[in-house]
């Protein structure tokens, strides 16, 4: 007989929520399930994803040195990387002209990502960044190939990082704006 | 010869029947589509905080009719090793045995199909049916979850038969009657100890009707009782390979029983289409019965699916001893006491 009321507290809280979502303004009032519900209706309305939710990878061109290190420990392998040498000129004058890599391609497949964000922890150079944007489902599955010019244009949807909690001992990171 | 056959079209007997035919096969869609938004869409959606189908027409009302459309596009598939005939016909069966249900459905005086003699004891036989259409898409599926989904559903159907066949005799010994229609009028005339007329039998039946309802939840597989489906565990059960227009059979089969059970409730228990203090012979009650019935229905279903979307699944065991342990003596002791009272009064 102790089981009985365990039951009826479970229909109890599946009657409360459903008149919860029907009459959020009170019995009196009329129904209305689209101000009482949690969800949103989302092609017509849009919620806003968490600051530091895994949307979108994006690059910054001029710090990625192209040193491949995102793309060997990228699980899925979906990080394609050429780069070609070329000299710079020297730090000081009168020294020898330095030699650095020039990043020919820089593509994400999309359609083989996972969204582990390895590849964005790993980055030596700071050259990656999540973005919360979700919106880019293509028709076609090539299409998911983000390539460098792409990857750059998602920096801009890229958030500040927010400061931790008081006492936290590591530094918040920067945003190279 | 051709005079003969216009006069049996235009007989009384063929016009009235293609009336009812076309009436009954208008009402089950209708049913599951009722069932289906009402419940299945926006109430199981409240109960989680969330909206259901709002795109297709106003509160997506017109959703189920999108989904039926898009089962209707779908390549009818099956499986390389399936017996193809018994795999064809399963769905067929089962839709069949809900149809036969809504002949003895009485919603007004006059209005039902054929008001049997034997209504109740038709329906529960017809309702069974459909545990054979159940076992022989599990079995001609040839696919092992299919199998195991038709096992269970043969052995939960077959358990709770009794208890639901039981429960229905404590009301048939009330009544004096196996008819549907004799029990709705046997309850508009009940009077107890002189109180009150058309009282509905959830007075003295309280035990029987939660014992109805809740085999009747097991005969319909909905939730606490969905081993056979359960997706979890079984991905669908007994109808895992079906695709399109068989799928969309089941589906249909499912629902339309389900308002049948709740009208063959809401008839033994609370008085079907009368209403308490009227004179069930009255004529305007075929046209307000069906409004009556119709509430008695929508309530009774609520119910269903109240505990439908509360519960979580039980297991195998704990169902089989449920109904062998604990509903089956209770019902038996539920005509025993009837019997008994029925004698002494």
């Amino acid at each position: 007989m102790a089981g009985i009321s365990g039951y009826v507290k479970g229909l109890r809280v599946t009657a409360r929520t459903a008149m919860r979502t029907m009459f959020p303004n009170g019995l009196k009032r009329p129904p209305s399930p689209v101000k009482g519900s949690v969800t949103v209706q989302y092609p017509h309305e849009k919620d806003e994803p968490a600051p530091r939710s895994r949307g979108v990878i994006s690059l910054v061109e001029e710090k990625c040195t192209a040193c491949m290190l995102c793309s060997r420990s990228c699980p899925d392998w979906c990080i394609y990387i050429e780069g070609h040498k070329v000299k710079a000129p020297p730090r000081r004058a009168g020294g020898k002209a330095r030699s650095v890599n020039k990043l020919d391609r820089f593509d994400i497949d999309y359609s083989l990502c996972m969204y582990c964000g390895i590849c964005v922890e790993v980055c030596p150079f700071a050259a990656l960044f999540w973005s919360p944007e979700y919106e880019y489902c293509e028709p076609h599955i090539a299409d998911l190939l983000h390539d460098k010019r792409r990857l750059t244009e998602w920096f801009e949807t890229v958030p500040d990082f927010e400061p931790y909690e008081d006492g936290a001992e590591v530094k918040v990171k920067k945003v190279p704006r | 010869m051709i005079a003969d056959l216009s006069f049996w079209i235009f007989s009384d007997y063929a016009v009235s029947t293609a009336i009812k035919l076309a009436v009954v096969m208008l009402i089950i869609p209708l049913t599951s589509l009722i069932l289906v938004y009402v419940f299945l869409f926006k109430m199981m959606a409240f109960m989680q905080s969330r909206l259901g189908p709002m795109e297709a027409g106003p509160h997506g009302s017109l959703q189920l009719i999108a989904e039926a459309l898009k089962f209707l596009q779908k390549e009818d598939i099956h499986p390389d090793n399936a017996d193809k005939h018994v795999f064809a016909l399963a769905p067929i069966i089962v839709l069949m045995s809900t149809f036969l249900l809504y002949v003895v459905l009485p919603v007004g005086p006059d209005l039902v199909v054929e008001d049997l003699d034997t209504g109740i004891f038709y329906a529960m036989a017809v309702s069974s049916l459909s545990a054979l259409g159940v076992l022989m898409a599990g079995w001609a599926s040839a696919n092992k979850y299919a199998l195991l989904g038709g096992l269970r559903a043969a052995g939960q159907l077959i358990a709770y038969e009794l208890p639901l066949v039981l429960a229905v005799v404590g009301v048939v010994i009330q009544a004096e009657t196996l008819s549907l229609q004799g029990i709705v009028h046997a309850q508009a005339n009940w009077e107890i100890f002189g109180i009150g007329s058309g009282m509905p039998f959830i007075v003295t039946q309280g035990i029987g009707f939660a014992i109805f309802m809740v085999a009747a939840q097991a005969e319909l597989t909905q939730t606490p009782f969905d081993m056979p489906v359960a997706e979890t565990e079984l991905v669908g059960g007994f109808h895992i390979e079906y695709t399109g227009f068989r799928f969309l059979l089941f589906f249909m089969a499912e629902f339309g029983t389900a308002f049948a059970f709740a009208s063959i409730a809401s008839v033994l228990f609370l008085g079907g289409w009368s209403l308490p203090f009227v004179d069930p012979t009255a004529n305007w009650l075929n046209i307000v019965g069906p409004g009556v019935m119709l509430a008695k229905i929508l309530f009774l279903s609520m119910i269903i699916f109240w505990v439908r979307f509360t519960y979580p699944r039980l297991r195998e065991d704990q169902l089989q001893k449920f109904a062998w342990k604990l509903l089956i003596p209770a019902a038996l002791a539920n005509i025993v006491f009837t019997g008994v009272f029925k004698v002494a009064f």
